[in-house]
Formats: C-alpha cells, structure tokens, sequence
C-alpha cells in the first residue's frame, strides 16, 4: 500500500518521565547525587589552579588570597565542598575492587586487598602531598 | 566498521575519578581550609613557588586539569541524559560537553605553563 495513504498509524508507547523521577527512591538520588560531585571538583581544580596563579605573583598576593579564603562564609563552603568530594572519593575508591580485577600469574587478587591498596593509594597521596606544602 | 571513541573517553572520565578522589580532599583540607584558618604553616614561600615553577609539577597539574574536566563532562552529560530526560539532545550534549573540557584544558595548559 502507498504509505502516503497511512494518514493514523500507531505512534510509539512512551509513558511520561517526571524531570525529578529520582527523588522518588533512595538509591537514585545517591545515584544522581554522585553524578553531581563532578560539579564540585571542576571548582575544586578551578580554586586550586587560581592558588598556583596567586603564588607565583609573590607573597603579598598569597597572603591576601589567603585572607580571602578564612572568610566563615567561604569557609562554611568549602566544608561543604570538603564533604562532597570525600562522598565522591569513597564511593569511587568503594567501586574500584569491582572495576578492577587484577591477576598475579594465574592467581586472582582477593577484590579486599584491591580495596586496601586503593585506600592506601589515597592515603600516600594525601601524606605526599600534605608534606610538599607543609614540610619547612 | 567506524572505531568507537568511547573507550578513549572512558579512560579520561576514568583516570579524572581516580586522580580527584586521590589528590582532592587533601588540598581541599590544606589549601582551601587549613592554611586559610592558620591550623597549620604552609611550607616557605619560596619553596613552594619553586614547587609551583618546577616543570613536571605544571606537566603533572595541566594533566590533572585535563582528567578532571574530562572527568565532570563525562558525567554531567549522563546527568543531562538521564536526570533531566535529554537523551534526544545526545550529539549535542556529548560536543558540548567535551568541547567545554577541551576550552577548559586548553586555557588550565596556558595559564599553568605561564607560571614560572
């Protein structure tokens, strides 16, 4: 038959989504939620690149970006800031044993100590890093 | 048969998780809080300007720019599918999305490498 002749054909099913379908169960708000962190750590890399401008400008500047940020209100933020990322980096540390399965030899590695290591990454970074900018 | 570019793009959203989940609670502890409130002393000026000057710490943070953008385009586009039901808009959000992390590195390589 000449489909120019088709004047009703049946359109697709497609029941409605609600925008917040999300907030209806836990787990997909925490789902929603994890995806949103990515937010905060553009800020956190955004602040922390402008701290690497400031100090190269000499210490005056640093001295006043510092001042800047010992605001309560900015650091109330950064609390906040501090609180979403750790929620960021525990539940992708949490997901790496599942991610990740490493081999030694033919033997695989017990997906615990992939969690162990990583956590022992995240501490060793953190130790490394804290030295670089504190050790006087 | 066109090759996907998808596990290029997995390995970015990838490397950004792991490199911002390692390195970011510790700055954001030290440099945003920390050193603000006086808690503790950061390390000579000059010392950390040389840290800041040294080439592979700008090769090391340009990349860490760089995975974390990728990282935040990758899932700020899902959100966009998914929370807000715009997976119609796939091509243009995807460009959009990785373009912007693409401006973005470009313009963090720019002002990195200028320091020093």
């Amino acid at each position: 038959m000449n489909p120019g002749y088709r004047l009703y054909y049946p359109r697709w099913y497609r029941k409605r989504v609600p925008i917040f379908w999300w907030l209806h169960k836990r787990s997909y708000a925490v789902f929603i939620a994890r995806e949103l962190t990515s937010v905060f750590v553009v800020y956190a890399v955004a602040v922390v690149v402008a701290l690497v401008l400031t100090l190269n400008k000499g210490e005056p500047a640093w001295e006043a970006a510092m001042s800047r940020l010992s605001h309560p209100l900015v650091i109330t933020a950064h609390v906040l800031v501090l609180f979403v990322i750790l929620f960021h980096t525990i539940t992708w540390l949490n997901l790496a044993p599942m991610a990740i399965v490493v081999k030694l030899g033919d033997r695989k590695v017990p997906p615990t100590a992939v969690l162990i290591g990583h956590y022992g990454a995240w501490f060793a970074c953190s130790v490394v890093v804290a030295w670089l900018l504190l050790w006087r | 048969m066109k090759r996907s570019r998808e596990p290029i793009i997995w390995v970015l959203f990838g490397g950004g998780g792991m490199a911002s989940a390692l390195f970011l609670p510790v700055l954001i502890l030290v440099l945003f809080i920390a050193l603000p409130l006086g808690w503790v002393q950061s390390a000579p000026i000059d010392d950390l300007q040389w840290l800041v000057r040294h080439p592979l710490t700008r090769l090391g943070l340009i990349v860490f720019v760089m995975l974390c953008l990728f990282h935040w385009a990758h899932r700020f586009r899902y959100t966009l599918y998914d929370g807000l039901q715009l997976s119609h808009l796939n091509e243009v959000i995807a460009v959009l999305m990785y373009g912007m992390a693409m401006v973005g590195t470009v313009v963090g390589a720019y002002l990195i490498w200028g320091v020093g």
